[in-house]
């Protein structure tokens, strides 16, 4: 069992045998259930710096949404000496790091394609130094060419056609959460013995394909680890011994991070769950006088300063996607232990405290691990924060506990991974819209009028008949469901090949577990197609050429969003559905299939390729995010559209069921008590149903209008709103995505 | 044979009709006029959705989950006196399942004469809280307002006082309708006489109902009144001394 100076006082075992951080939180942390009074107000470095941050931000944004490009020096992680907020207020910097030289310029990242990486660049006037054309065409292949180096002809279709779309084939895949608590706890020089140790053991000397491609990953990570040490050496810290207080413990764990965000631009770069881990050192320090709560929520406060700061450099048609300059700085927050005691600690309330210093962001996505056990005055404050704020999102602790135990981190939007033991392969979605529409119409697209599909007897009949259309509809999800499965085969191979994240993969366990992320879009159009052509009469209106274009609906039918088992029962069975097609497949590494309802801001490009659907949707309007009803179907309010999210299983879609909702101020309560008691009510009675995900917006509609018409009013430079997995500021949303989250159903009956 | 109520709509999240999380029955016909209803399509006595009183329960029940200590289901309208059988199974049946009970009335319908009288009583057994809108303290002016006395509407208010039963009180304020001072002040005077008033609100007017009296083609009387401003709201609840009925809290 080895010993360090730096760990005084920090009781427990296990976690000094082997690399263990789980064990040493549980050992350490102190639960705290009182109230918020403790918390310290921001201190004038903070105010500095912050209000610098901001100048910058509205300097950015006057640029065009990017302030500047680099051109001349591919990323990694010693490519660039030390960089500040501000060169004259470095002294103030309490954690310090920048991805590149200078605050919010954008790397060059073109290990995942160079052609995206160039466009990035030249999106925004920006040209990249063409002798990188040069080597990353003809000397190093990118992983965007890998892939399309291997499609076959059908997945080009596929992905033409956007029945499968969004892949991560021209941007890096993301969701990997390394064990960034590692570097503060044991040190880089630790970690670099426990990695030469698996290297040693990698294997029997038998050179199969899996034992030489982990060997020579395991030499990648250690190689990384080996980076971040110089990377901190040119901050002046040597981080490879154990952090030793509060400050250190703080930094160590950002440089972990700061490694990943320079070497990676995955769509979602989440730092994890290290509040509770924070505390452990942050008491310590209180406790010994060695630091004053103001100094303490300074360190959370800077630290959360630079996760505000993460960048990078996206091409057009990844922020049509996913708008708003989103990287999913994933932070998770309160939670619960195996044992059943909370996991929130003091600067669980520091964090959520940042959002008050510093005023509302979007960055970084901090997410209320929720159970109905936790503190009641936990509870309140996070529900007041929302009220204030619409900056936070809720996920179900007793749902993932279950699955992945207590020290799980959410990796993206709203997926789970254990911290440091798991990885995942992100794959997107499928348009489980446009599959429905290519059953009717044997396989061809409404849009291109290609045959994608498999080629199959269109229907013919006067009226849809439930049955008939059930039939085709699983033939052609079936067909789906292959396809899309190895065409995410074939990216995981070559992300894995070409784009590998060695840095955050030197601090999860070499003995990984992955899961296969699949994911669905459109889901509550099919569910109320399939309704209306049950319980209505669904009329196809045909072309010359005998194609549905449209449809006519006589009579009513149940929606989903209603609580109506009716449209409910269809929402379950297109679940199950899909992910036992699914699960039928071999996928990449034996990683563990799972799915997700979940479209981020994807659902409006997903819903310019979608024609007219038999639920009444017309062509090219935005599908509803998420698993969220469509627009207009919620008739009883939102309690109702609640309990019908919270009749799908978690378990069969393990990579998330998305839900954002909006409720008016005035609805949800007569002053900031009620309205807070009444959301902990809303939350309490959601999540004990086993639901999954909440977003939570408190603001009416005629706000949003106004800030669409005046984005220049100061009060609207930080105006947060939840959108499906993640917040944006409002004002950084295209026109039409305003559009999208205006037209959206606000609750507010009065 | 079960009694059918007519049921105009339901809201899964009512947050402001009584305390807590509620669900909201809002029922079928009333027989004012009020001049700023905002919800004109309430008005027949038939429509909506026919429903029994265990069908009603079993629906609200859905919602538990939701409702804390606090929440529970509450009926409004229309006038929910109306369809006072229905309002009864229902809130019988709610206590018999332990959920908190509130009633949104105009009181319009309300009498001391028999059969109604002995109804009400069984009604008020079982109703945990009374939420009564007050629209005029002056006779000639609510009949202007609404097309009907307030006398009946006053004794309503005293009865359930003498009951003991709890009760908030609302004001709509329609700026140079509803806010003369002398009116006001009269309001005060009486609710200050009456017993058990945990809440007492002004409930700013506002046009969200205008649309649908034009979907209805009934001619809006009202047109061109604006909501009151912040001062306005603000001077009629210190003249209402709003602020010193605070039992909702405890």
């Amino acid at each position: 069992m080895q010993q360090n100076e730096q760990w005084q006082g920090f009781k427990g075992r296990l976690w000094k045998e082997e690399v263990n951080v789980r064990d040493f939180i549980q050992n350490n942390y102190t639960p705290y259930d009182g109230d918020e009074s403790f918390l310290a107000g921001p201190t004038e470095a903070t105010n500095k710096l912050w209000g610098k941050l901001q100048e910058l931000q509205k300097e950015e944004r006057a640029k065009g949404g990017v302030l500047e490009c680099e051109t001349e020096v591919v990323t990694g992680l010693t490519a660039y000496g030390p960089g500040y907020i501000d060169e004259s207020l470095k002294d103030l910097e309490q954690v310090v790091g920048l991805q590149t030289d200078k605050p919010l310029k954008r790397a060059f990242m073109p290990y995942g394609g160079i052609k995206m990486a160039e466009q990035a660049a030249a999106n925004y006037g920006y040209e990249v130094n063409p002798k990188f054309h040069k080597i990353f065409t003809e000397y190093h292949k990118t992983h965007n060419q890998a892939v399309f180096d291997v499609y076959t002809p059908e997945m080009r279709a596929a992905r033409h056609a956007h029945i499968i779309t969004g892949l991560p084939d021209t941007y890096g895949r993301g969701r990997i959460v390394g064990d960034y608590r590692r570097v503060a706890l044991y040190g880089i020089d630790y970690l670099m013995e426990e990695k030469a140790k698996d290297h040693a053991n990698c294997g029997d000397g038998t050179m199969t394909d899996d034992v030489i491609r982990l060997r020579e990953e395991i030499k990648d990570q250690w190689n990384a680890l080996a980076g971040m040490k110089k990377m901190a050496e040119a901050y002046g810290y040597d981080i490879s011994k154990p952090a030793k207080n509060a400050k250190e413990a703080v930094q160590w764990l950002y440089f972990g991070y700061l490694a990943a965000v320079k070497t990676q631009n995955g769509a979602a770069m989440s730092v994890g769950r290290v509040a509770t881990f924070l505390d452990i050192y942050i008491k310590r320090d209180l406790d010994n006088g060695v630091i004053t709560e103001e100094e303490a929520q300074e360190l959370i406060d800077h630290l959360v300063m630079k996760f505000r700061m993460v960048k990078f450099a996206r091409i057009q048609s990844y922020n049509e996607l996913f708008s708003g300059d989103p990287t999913w700085v994933t932070c998770d927050l309160a939670g619960t232990g195996i044992d059943g005691r909370s996991m929130v600690t003091k600067t669980d309330y520091r964090f959520l405290h940042t959002l008050e210093n510093m005023g509302p962001s979007p960055e970084p996505n901090l997410t209320v691990l929720y159970s109905k056990s936790l503190p009641e005055n936990f509870k309140k404050y996070a529900a007041k924060i929302s009220v204030d704020t619409s900056s936070i999102q809720y996920e179900n602790d007793d749902v993932m506990k279950a699955v992945w135990g207590d020290d799980y981190a959410i990796c993206c939007c709203v997926s789970a991974t254990q911290t440091g033991k798991e990885m995942q392969f992100f794959g997107a979605r499928a348009n489980l819209a446009k599959t429905l529409l290519y059953a009717i119409n044997g396989g061809i697209d409404a849009k291109t009028r290609d045959q994608v599909g498999p080629e199959t007897r269109p229907i013919t009949s006067e009226y849809l008949d439930y049955d008939e259309v059930i039939k085709k509809f699983d033939f052609e999800m079936e067909w789906l469901a292959g396809l899309y499965v190895n065409t995410l085969n074939a990216i995981q191979y070559m992300h894995d090949k070409y784009y590998y994240e060695a840095a955050e993969m030197a601090l999860i366990d070499t003995d990984v577990k992955r899961t296969f992320a699949t994911g669905i879009a459109g889901f509550s159009h099919v569910v109320d197609s399939l309704s209306a052509i049950k319980y209505a009469k669904v009329k196809p209106i045909r072309d010359e050429s005998g194609f549905c274009v449209d449809y006519e609906i006589e009579g009513d039918f149940p929606k989903y969003g209603n609580d109506d088992d009716r449209a409910d029962d269809i929402a379950v069975w297109l679940l199950k559905t899909f992910i036992e097609k699914i699960k039928k497949h071999h996928t990449y590494r034996n990683s563990e299939p799972t799915t997700s309802i979940l479209t981020i801001t994807s659902n409006v490009v997903y819903g310019k390729y979608t024609g007219n659907m038999p639920d009444g949707r017309r062509a090219g309007t935005p599908l509803a995010p998420g698993a969220n009803p469509s627009y207009g179907a919620e008739q009883n309010g939102l309690l109702a559209s609640l309990n019908s999210l919270a009749k799908l299983p978690y378990e069969w879609a393990l990579d998330g069921i998305s839900n954002t909702q909006t409720m008016n101020p005035d609805a949800l309560g007569h002053d900031e008590d009620e309205r807070v008691n009444n959301l902990v009510n809303v939350l309490d009675g959601y999540f004990s149903q086993g639901a999954h995900h909440l977003n939570v917006n408190v603001f009416g509609k005629e706000k949003l209008i106004d800030a669409m018409e005046h984005p220049e009013k100061p009060e609207y430079a930080n105006f947060t709103i939840r959108v499906s997995g993640y917040a944006v500021k409002f004002i950084d949303l295209t026109h039409e995505q305003q559009m999208d989250v205006i037209s959206r159903t606000f609750h507010d009956h009065m | 044979m079960a009694v059918k109520g007519y049921v105009n709509s339901v809201e899964s999240f009512g947050s402001v009709d009584g305390p807590g999380v509620r669900f909201v029955f809002f029922m079928q016909g009333c027989s004012m006029r009020c001049k700023y209803c905002h919800n004109p399509e309430t008005w027949e006595c038939r429509g909506g959705q026919e429903m029994t009183a265990e069908e009603g329960i079993r629906q609200a029940l859905r919602y538990k989950n939701y409702w804390g200590d606090k929440g529970g289901i509450t009926v409004s309208g229309g006038e929910a006196l109306l369809q006072i059988d229905f309002v009864t199974e229902l809130f019988t049946l709610a206590k018999e399942n332990g959920i908190n009970t509130a009633l949104d009335t105009s009181a319009n319908p309300f009498t001391r004469e028999e059969p109604f009288f002995s109804k009400f009583k069984k009604l008020m057994d079982v109703t945990d809280l009374f939420i009564l809108d007050i629209k005029e303290m002056d006779e000639d002016r609510h009949k202007k307002l609404t097309g009907f006395t307030n006398k009946n509407i006053l004794d309503f208010a005293n009865f359930i006082s003498e009951n003991d039963k709890h009760m908030w009180i609302r004001k709509v304020l329609v700026p140079g309708v509803t806010d003369q001072e002398d009116d006001l002040i009269a309001l005060r005077d009486f609710v200050k006489s009456l017993k058990n008033v945990d809440r007492f609100e002004v409930l700013p007017y506002h046009t969200l109902g205008l649309a649908k009296w034009k979907k209805l083609g009934i001619p809006y009387s009202l047109d061109g009144v604006n909501p009151p401003s912040k001062e306005e709201l603000a001077r009629a609840n210190e003249l209402l001394e709003t602020a010193s009925y605070t039992g909702h809290l405890a």
